[in-house]
């Protein structure tokens, strides 16, 4: 199964702790995570429903490639790490 | 006087209280400390709060709480429906957030950055993008004054006949509707925007009033603080007469109108475009009591020159009252008044910038 991780930033405002999930790719993934935590979708996708644009998906160390359709392969071990963008301020 | 005010910041939301002794405090710890609160109401009605955060990565979120609670709870933010295609709009910024008439328990409005209109029936616990005002042909001249894309901030629901709104738009004019939203009619004849060519300065969909506000008592009577100067209607908002002096600018962000006179406002002036810094390097606040005949300027108790304080739109506030005032700072200071202006009282200089500010 493959483990999706968020970042601990997250923890802040939402329950998210690392979930296991079979998905073949990280759209479904996804979804397969916010059908059980529904807020937490709201943090991570925007009103249409795409990948919001300071968040950054590491599959197996390697950025995704698909924001748009979210269609990057998963391994059934794969490591999935939910991050957002740095800022300063 | 047990009044209360609460401040919005870039880092957290600050209550201060009015002690027994007349001296203001800090009252609690922060809340939402590190987080943008970009929108407050305490809703009169019912005694709830709610408090709009803007998280940046995370999106924009909206927390209540009930009147007999201590703690926040999140409740739905307004969402704009999904469309075809990549490019529908999402949520930036909620700028505006009001309760409709007593007779319209648990409804609110809410505007936003991009100019959508939100309407709630459950005090915020799900909302309707307005489609009546989103798909008026008009909204594609629309533009952004100061973000990227227009935004609703300034909602003032009349008093007397609760399905009676006024909206002001960065950039997009006054509209008016007098049945809860159905349908709208673009308001605000004799407004001036002299940044564009000269045939349409006139144009009232091309206007950037910066806040508009009415007089609750009075609710035919508006003022706007627009890019351009000072306005005020007296005949809800269709007409618009300008104010073309006023102490040492007619530029600002923020206007606050007394609740029972709707003669007497108050603004924060500066130098207008790309400055905005006090004139002068002088921090003043002005004031008038005939309906912008006159206009005192009032400093007592603000800082001598140089300060370069800029007040955001919704970071002036006056009780129901109409004798306490507040407004704080794009660099963080407070400032309270509890003679409708005359002299002023620092609550603190070492604030987060503040968004907005509100007495309960």
């Amino acid at each position: 199964m493959a483990r999706i991780h968020f970042t601990s930033h997250l923890q802040r405002y939402v329950d998210c702790p690392t979930r296991e999930v079979e998905a073949s790719t990280l759209g479904t993934a996804l979804q397969s995570v916010f059908a059980h935590n529904q807020r937490l979708a709201g943090y991570i996708f925007d009103d249409q429903q795409q990948l919001r644009k300071n968040i950054a998906v590491f599959i197996d160390g390697r950025l995704l490639q698909d924001r748009e359709q979210l269609s990057d392969p998963l391994r059934p071990d794969s490591d999935v790490y939910v991050l957002q963008a740095l800022s300063g301020g | 006087m047990g009044a209360t005010l609460r401040v919005g910041t870039r880092k957290g939301l600050f209550a201060f209280q009015r002690q027994a002794d007349g001296q203001w405090q800090q009252a609690g710890e922060a809340e939402f400390l590190g987080d943008p609160v970009t929108m407050l109401l305490q809703d009169w009605r019912s005694g709830d709060q709610y408090a709009a955060l803007n998280l940046g990565h995370f999106g924009v979120k909206l927390h209540r709480r009930a009147a007999a609670a201590s703690q926040w709870t999140e409740i739905a933010a307004p969402q704009f429906p999904q469309a075809e295609g990549a490019d529908g709009p999402s949520l930036q910024q909620l700028w505006e957030l009001v309760p409709g008439g007593a007779d319209q328990p648990g409804l609110l409005w809410a505007g936003t950055i991009p100019g959508g209109l939100f309407k709630s029936t459950d005090s915020g616990a799900s909302w309707t993008l307005v489609e009546s005002l989103w798909q008026r042909p008009e909204r594609q001249n629309w533009f952004g004054g100061g973000y990227d894309q227009p935004g609703i901030h300034s909602i003032c629901v009349h008093p007397q006949a609760s399905n009676t709104l006024r909206l002001a738009v960065s950039c997009g004019g006054v509209w008016e509707t007098t049945d809860g939203g159905d349908n709208w009619t673009q308001t605000g004849q004799g407004l001036r925007a002299a940044f564009l060519p000269p045939e349409q300065a006139y144009d009232p969909v091309s206007q950037d009033p910066h806040r508009m506000v009415c007089c609750a008592a009075a609710p035919q009577h508006l003022w706007i603080q627009h890019h351009n100067g000072i306005f005020r209607s007296t005949d809800g908002g269709h007409n618009w007469q300008e104010i073309n002096s006023a102490g040492p600018s007619t530029f600002g962000f923020a206007v606050a109108v007394h609740p029972k006179d709707p003669a007497t406002a108050w603004f924060v002036p500066a130098i207008k475009d790309e400055r905005r810094v006090p004139v002068d390097d002088r921090l003043v606040v002005t004031r008038t009591r005939d309906g912008g005949a006159s206009f005192e300027v009032l400093s007592a108790g603000l800082p001598n020159p140089p300060a370069y304080d800029l007040v955001y739109r919704h970071a002036l506030d006056v009780d129901s009252s109409g004798k306490l005032l507040a407004f704080g700072s794009t660099t963080g200071n407070l400032w309270v008044s509890e003679d409708q202006g005359d002299h002023w009282q620092c609550l603190s200089n070492h604030l987060p910038p503040i968004n907005v500010l509100r007495f309960d």
